[in-house]
Parts: structure tokens; sequence; C-alpha cells
């Protein structure tokens, strides 16, 4: 990976499926998973003299998320035919915006990993464009299924601010946020709602002029996303370090090899002929309609991190890891609504209740039990009814059997003792057995205070109450 | 037969059917046989609908005993084959769309079809509208009615003479550089180019989207308003079309131009044009002005790139708008083993030579490196075109000029050479780079009987103006266009 020597310089192109019932531009639906060819009508299926009519909730949906990105609205754009011919490509060309886009600029802020400052990673622009229908290819012939011709898309680009391909998969995340909040996608990656290309240069570390760059397509998971950076940041380094050069091309990242390789120079055209789309005036967004939208902007994945920061008194960072997994989120609330301390709630779903989704490989819900169970076992510690270590083991178990809280720490006999005179009775029996360092104490050695609670412990086998414990030993080393 | 009803105008035979003296049965058989007679000589019909007009022409009979029907009910029209028409093939003169029957209706059809218009057939045109005679045609040319030695005009050829060989009482046609006007003005009818955005495009093939417009043919400038009236109007299915409300044409037509200024511009007056075309115009003129208008003198100096830019914003978007023909959803598909061969042998035999050639200069003009060059520098002509009549308007209130240089020529006289093909527009051409409405009215004959028409401009939305002067001139010049002997 990057190392002392190169950085790599990272920018991501994100393609988003807007949330919308019809196309961009005809009523057809925008289901999925509907048969082949069947939300389609003469419109996006570019027969003769159609003409597009622009989807006005479309464009309400890119401007909330303009504004969710501190972008600015160009209340004047303007939209673009790009030309290629493709089987799934009906009219021959993509109704784009191309120089002129509806959201030019902004940023998104991501939350700081374990130490340090949010991130600011600026984007370029935001804009409208269709998507294309999808070619099947069978062993006789190639079938085209133009469902998805004219489908809604937001293109959001970013600056080549990212360094990391951790830092690449957080803004992922942190834009997948933001599009969900603000209702504009559903972001369902496996479903295709989110498709990222990935501009990937490295350069020596300390230089300001950026490297050739390639272009990663075809990224519909965080996983590949990730794998596809690291692939392709050691390949450049190590192109650099033999002395070649990187030539600025476009690859495709093989998911089953997991590798990236260059497509051919057939699979994309590179004189797209642009010029303004003739049959759709510029699109003119009254300032009125701006200011609507704003004053019905819902909180923003990043305001609700500082909510949740002032509110149970956590870092930036464990609101980061809390909020950055929707369901981890989810988890936590559902166990602080049991009356567990915040911090207590937090500390323990990012330790070990990731630590058991991570080691399990299975989804939360069946890795961990209900947020229920959870809940009540770290209230029996709130309660002194059994220690920390005894509640880690309690959950271990109850994640591997699937058994309530009560009952594991019933079956495994965790339960805590605070009772006095049962305490009382083991420190008589410890101190009457170490009669030598009773005598030690007493004269001054304040140290040994420490060995006499560890004895009484053991003698309880651990079950014993601390606090209980210690007053109880302080008392009768005192008499 | 004898009885000759398909050589009535719109307006009598709407009060006829009104009075029901006749019926639409009547007056569309009229029109069909009239038809059958003259189309082995004329080829103006790609496609006749003679079931489907019979049919409509009974339910029109139907509306016209119940009272109350519209203009336009029971009425026979030829209808271009470039409007999509639900269940009726649709060529666009072309092999690639030669088995193409649209599943709609454009907006236009849809409109005159709620009118309770019958269309008689599809009419013939240049591929795609590319042309200027009707000769580009995948059907064969369409004849010129007043000598079938000659041609129609271009695009929209076989929507003019079809009107002017009585074969129906009117017709819808396509206007993108004078493909309604030119054809107008050789076969002897009245065509009008509506402002850009008057009317509907949805469902019109396109050509060159910023500049194609819908308009109609008739015999006479009223039966044209009605067609127009009919037509035009608002579209959620068309962005570009205007919302502004559609007036009724024919209350313009009061037959009074005293007052009127008519703007005359010098650079529609050339050097190499034919002295009776000229004269024959500038007689028109003075007679309008002796029914109580004024000519004035006008510049409109940037005239002479109107063909050059025309024909790099043309064919930029007739690049683009022609790119769907690719064999995969409708239309001719070659027999290919791969995508590219696909696309290059379906195209290659689908596409006539004079398409393929604007959809390469096209191409070009869009082409990386190319785009300030030629499409920009093009869009920036047809701004300082429009300033032209901007300016001109300040001091008329419609321009009036020759349609063409020349009357109606031979057939394969000019299609050996393209460039002189494309300067038989020179006249037509900046009407529709600047978006305006213009009409073409026959004013005349040479010698050889050619008609020869009189081209009105007006400002954009001014039809009304230069509809009252086409109309005030048919009225009061004692013009009456010979029927054609076929």
């Amino acid at each position: 990976m990057t190392n002392d020597k190169y950085e790599a310089v990272i920018g991501l192109e994100v393609h988003a499926h807007m949330l919308t019932r019809s196309k961009l531009f005809c009523g057809c639906a925008t289901d999925f998973g509907a048969p082949p060819n069947h939300n389609v009508c003469p419109v996006c299926m570019a027969m003769p003299g159609v003409l597009p009519v622009l989807n006005r909730h479309v464009v309400e949906l890119a401007i909330r998320t303009g504004l969710a990105t501190h972008s600015k609205i160009e209340l004047h754009s303007v939209f673009a035919r790009k030309s290629y011919f493709y089987p799934d490509l009906p009219k021959g060309y993509q109704i784009s915006q191309y120089d002129e886009p509806l959201c030019r600029g902004g940023y998104i802020e991501l939350p700081p990993r374990q130490s340090g400052e949010p991130r600011r990673i600026r984007l370029v622009r935001i804009h409208l464009e269709e998507d294309a229908g999808k070619n099947i290819h069978t062993d006789s012939a190639s079938l085209v299924d133009l469902n998805r011709s004219g489908v809604p898309l937001m293109e959001i680009v970013s600056e080549p601010d990212l360094r990391t391909p951790e830092e690449a998969v957080d803004y992922l995340r942190e834009l997948r946020g933001i599009l969900v909040c603000v209702g504009a996608s559903d972001g369902k990656m496996e479903e295709g709602s989110l498709r990222c290309d990935v501009n990937v240069s490295v350069r020596q570390r300390g230089a300001t002029e950026l490297g050739a760059r390639t272009e990663i397509k075809n990224l519909n998971s965080f996983r590949f996303v990730e794998k596809a950076i690291v692939y392709e940041v050691n390949r450049q380094i190590e192109e650099i370090a033999a002395g070649r050069r990187i030539a600025q091309e476009t690859h495709l990242w093989d998911p089953e090899r997991e590798v990236t390789r260059p497509m051919r120079s057939k699979e994309f055209a590179n004189d797209y002929r642009y010029f303004p789309e003739p049959d759709l005036p510029p699109l003119i967004v009254p300032p009125d309609l701006v200011e609507k939208i704003k004053a019905e902007m819902p909180e923003l994945p990043a305001q609700q991190r500082e909510n949740y920061a002032k509110d149970f008194g956590l870092t930036t960072y464990e609101v980061g890891v809390l909020l950055g997994r929707e369901e981890l989120g989810e988890y936590f609330m559902n166990i602080v609504v049991q009356s567990v301390n915040a911090k207590t709630a937090a500390n323990w779903v990012m330790t070990e209740v990731l630590r058991a989704v991570n080691e399990s490989g299975k989804p939360l819900g069946e890795a961990v039990p209900k947020p229920q169970e959870t809940g009540a076992l770290l209230r029996m510690v709130e309660e002194s009814r059994i220690s920390l270590n005894a509640a880690k083991s309690a959950f271990a178990a109850m994640c591997r059997s699937g058994k309530g809280a009560e009952a594991t720490v019933a079956d495994l006999g965790l339960a805590q003792v605070s009772d006095e005179a049962s305490i009382a009775e083991a420190c008589d029996r410890v101190l009457a057995a170490e009669g030598a360092k009773v005598a030690e104490y007493r004269a001054g050695r304040d140290k040994l205070f420490g060995f006499f609670v560890g004895a009484v412990m053991k003698a309880m086998g651990g079950k014993g109450n601390p606090k209980v414990v210690n007053e109880v030993l302080r008392r009768k080393l005192a008499g | 037969m004898g009885s000759d009803l398909n050589r009535l105008t719109i307006t009598e035979a709407r009060d006829r059917l009104r009075r029901r003296e006749i019926t639409s049965r009547e007056l569309t058989r009229d029109c069909l046989e009239r038809i059958a007679a003259v189309e082995p000589r004329l080829n103006a019909f790609i496609t006749v609908c003679e079931d489907e007009a019979m049919a409509q022409a009974e339910e029109a009979d139907r509306r016209l005993g119940q009272g109350d029907a519209p203009n336009l009910c029971g009425i026979p029209l030829g209808i271009k084959d470039i409007y999509c028409t639900r269940g009726v093939r649709t060529t666009c003169a072309s092999r690639i769309l030669g088995n193409f029957t649209p599943p709609f209706d454009a907006t236009v059809i849809e409109k005159l079809r709620a009118e309770g218009a019958v269309f008689v057939g599809k009419a013939n045109l240049d591929e795609f509208a590319m042309g200027s005679s009707t000769e580009n045609s995948a059907f064969g040319p369409t004849r010129n009615p007043y000598d079938l030695e000659r041609v129609a005009g271009g695009s929209s050829g076989g929507s003019a003479a079809a009107v002017a060989a009585d074969e129906c009482l009117a017709a819808l046609g396509t206007d993108t550089g004078g493909s309604i006007r030119l054809p107008a003005s050789f076969c002897g009818v009245v065509g009008i180019k509506p402002t850009y955005s008057r009317v509907s495009r949805y469902g019109v093939i396109a050509y060159a989207s910023t500049l194609d417009q819908v308009g109609p043919f008739a015999r006479t400038v009223r039966d044209a308003a009605m067609v127009l009236r009919a037509a035009a109007g608002a579209d959620p299915r068309d962005s570009t079309c205007s919302a502004r409300p559609v007036p009724d044409y024919e209350r313009a037509l009061t037959g009074e131009v005293r007052g009127m200024r008519i703007g005359v511009p010098t650079e529609y007056f050339v050097e190499g044009m034919d002295a009776t075309v000229e004269r024959t115009v500038r007689d028109a003129l003075k007679k309008l002005e002796a029914m109580g208008a004024r000519t004035v003198e006008i510049s409109l100096p940037h005239t002479g790139y109107a063909v050059a830019a025309y024909y790099l914003i043309a064919t930029a978007e007739a690049s683009a708008n022609l790119a769907r023909y690719d064999g995969v959803r409708y239309g001719m598909r070659a027999s290919a083993d791969n995508n590219i061969e696909l696309y290059n042998r379906t195209r290659a035999q689908g596409f006539g030579a004079e398409v393929k050639r604007r959809i390469m200069l096209g191409t070009f003009a869009l082409s990386a490196g190319y785009y300030d060059a030629y499409y920009l520098k093009g869009q920036k002509v047809r701004t300082l075109i429009r300033r032209d009549f901007e300016r001109a308007f300040e001091s008329c209130d419609v321009v009036a000029a020759p349609v063409t240089p020349t009357t109606a020529f031979r057939l394969g006289e000019k299609t050996d050479d393209p460039l002189q093909m494309y300067l038989s527009d020179i006249f037509t051409i900046s009407v529709n780079l600047a978006g305006l409405p213009g009409m073409s009215v026959p004013c005349g004959a040479d010698g050889r009987g050619m008609p020869i028409g009189l081209q009105l401009i007006g400002p954009p939305f001014a039809e009304e103006a230069i509809l009252r002067a086409g109309d005030a001139w048919e009225r009061s010049s004692g013009f009456a266009r010979p029927a054609p002997q076929l």
C-alpha cells in the first residue's frame, strides 16, 4: 500500500438512482425487478418523433442533495446530448448535463477516524442524467431490456481529495447516508442504486502536481471500491518504481479475479459530441423553490452526529462509528431506551457487539442477541448484580446460545454476592490464614490491602461484590 | 363521378357539410377517386389510407348529424409521412422505416382526429425531410401537378402536390429550412410555417429540433388559417411548445391592409434570380401598396451567412436525431454478427445518400475540436440573423420577399449538385433560424405556367399579421390559381 514515499490521490464519481416513481423524461415506472421491457413507452424506447419532458420531482431531489452537500444551486442549467452507439442506449445519445450542471462546488464532511479532525471532501458538481437499458447476452443472441432506460440518475463528482481506500469508503458511506436522509436515493448498492467510478493516481509525498490517473468502472459495493483502489494503487506504485509511466486509461474491475484491467478502446467512445439538448429548454430553478426546499430539509447525518454527541455525552468518533452503520445506531438506541447509561451502551456496542459481528461474519441481527437482552445484561452490571467481566462472558455465551440475559447469568452462576455476612465470613477465613501479613499491614504496610482483596475474591470464586469486599476488609483490618 | 367535391375549399365544404348538403363520405370518396386517378403520374402519397379514411368519414358524418361539429369535422386531409400515425405505417420516405407502424399518434394528429378530420393518406417527402425537391424519397419523386417533368419542391412536396392536384382539401407539412414554403410556391398553394414553438412537435419525426416546425398547406389563406388553429397550442409532451393561447386566426382575416407597413429586404432580390420571379413579386407588392399598404426598404445584412449557419446547425442536430435508427428496436434491420456490423449495415442500407451526407456533416461539426468553429459559430450567426429581423420589425409590420429564386426546376436538374439544391432555400432558411412565422401565397406564374409564391414573414407569434396580408392579397388581387391540367 502507500508508504512513506508515495501517496494516493483519489476522486469518486457516484451515480445514484433517484428515488422517484417515474422516469426522468417520461411517465414510466422505475420499479426494480419488473419483467423485461415492461416499464417502457415510446419515449424511453426512442420511437421516432418522441420528446423528453423533465420530471419535476427529480429536480427537487437533486436540489435537496445539493443543499445537503453545501453546493451552489445553479438557477440556470442545461441538458446536453452525449452521443455514442450502444444497443442499450435507444436514442443513440444520453441526455445528461455537461458544462452547465444543476449544482456546483460544495463538500461532504466525514466523521473523524479514531482521533483527529473531521475531513472535508470537496465536490466538483452534481448533475442529472438518464440511465441506459441493459444488455443481456445469451448463447445465441444479445437481448436488450429497456426497463432501466430513462431512470433518473444523479452524478456526484468529488474533487480528488481522498487519500486512502478507507477514506474513499468513509466518503461513500457518508454520501449514501446523505442521499438516504434527504430521500434522493434508497442507497441500495446491491440493487445497483449506487454505482461508483473511481479515479486513482499516485504521486510522491509532498508533490503538488497530480500524476496520470486511471478510471476504474463497474464498482457496485463498498468492498469492491476498497479492494479496487488497493489493487490499483499498488499497481501504479510498482509501475512507477519500475520506471514505467502510468497510462491515462479506463479500467474495469474484475470482481472474480479481484484485479483491474484496461478496457479495450472499443468498449468506450472517446468523442461524445456533446451539444445542448434542443428538445429541452434550459432548466430554470425559481429562487423561491430553493428557499422552500431549504425550509423543509430534514436533519442531516452530520447534524445528527452532533446532537448524538451532545445528548449522550459521546465523542464525535464514537458517534461516527455508531451512526456509520444504520443498524448499529439503531441497536445502540434500543439499548439506551432501557435506561442504560449511554456511555456504557456505546462502549459495549463498539467493542463487544462489533467484535461478535466481525468474528461471526454474520449480519448484526443474527450475530448478537436482541438489543433488549443486551440491555438487560448491562442493567445487571449497573445494578452490581454481575461484574463487567462476568457480563462479557455472559454476552459471548448469549451470542452462541441465543438465550436471554437472566437465564445465561443464572446458568453460568455469574451473579455477584453482595450479602455482607457471606463476605465477612470469607474475610475472616482469609485473615485467619494470613496472620503474618495482617501483622505487617497493621504495622504500616498499606500496600498489602490489594493482596487481601485479591485473596477474598479468590476465596469467593470471583463473585464477591468488590465494593462490599473493600468496605468489610477495611473495617476488619482496622479492627 | 362529376361532383368534384374534392375541389372545394375547406370553408365551402365545412358549410355544406354543416347544412347536410353533402356528407363527409361523399367528399372523402371524391378525394380517394381523384387520388386513384392521378397518383400513378403524381406520386404525392406513400400510403393511401382508403379504409381508415372512409371509417373516419362515417364517424364524422355521425358527429355532423348531431350538430355543433368543429371546423375540420369530415374534412379530408393529407398528412406528410413524417407524422406518427397510430396503426398506419410511417416511413419518413426512408427504407430504414419502410416497415414502421407507430403505436401512437403525434400530438397534432391527435388534435385533428379529435376535430373529426379525415386522413386520406401519408404524403411523400424527401427522406427525413432532407431536400428541396422530394427527389430524395425512397418511394420515388413527387411530380409537379403543373408540369410532370418538374419537381414539386421539398421537402413537403407530396403534401403541396396533393393539395394542388385536389387529392385532399388541405395537408400537413413540416418546415425546417423552407420545406413548406418552397413546395407551396412551386405548386401554387398556400403554405404556412408558424412561429417556432407555436405547434407541438411531439410525434413528428425530428430532423433538426430547433428548426423543425409543423404547418398546413391549403388552397386559400383562410383554409390554412383554420388548419393552423386546430393544430396549434400548448402540449405537455413538448417542452419547447409555447403555452400562449391560440388566437382565432379567421377573425384576423379582415381583408384590410391599409396602413400596414411592409418591409422589403434588399438582400432578397439578388443577382442571378429569375427575372420573372422578381417582377411578379414586385408587382404583387405594388398591388398591396395600391390596396393601402406602405412598403419600406429594409436590410437584413446577415442573410448571406444563413445557408452556411443552417447547414451546420441542422446537420449537427440531425446527426444525433437520426442515431436512434440502429436496427435494434424497430424499422429495418440488416443481418449482422455483432453490434458494430449491425449498425454499419443497417444504416448503410437504410439511409439514402443525402441523409448520409448530412449525418456526416453534422457529426463532423460536433466533433471534439470543431464544436466552437462550427456548431457554436453557427449559433452565433443565428443570433445575428434574429437581431437583423428584430431591427427590421422596428420599421415594418411584415416582411415581403420571394420564396425562391426560381420556379420549379426539372426533375434531376440539381440532384448531382447538392450545393445548387441547397441554394433553393436561400430566401426561406433565415426565417427558420430566427424562429419566425412565414407563409407562401400564390402570386402569379412564369411563362410556362409554373406558379410563383409571395413570402410574407412576421415577428414571433404575429401569424395574424401575415395571414391578414396574405388573405387581403388573395381576395383583392384578382389573381386566381389556374387548375392543373393532369
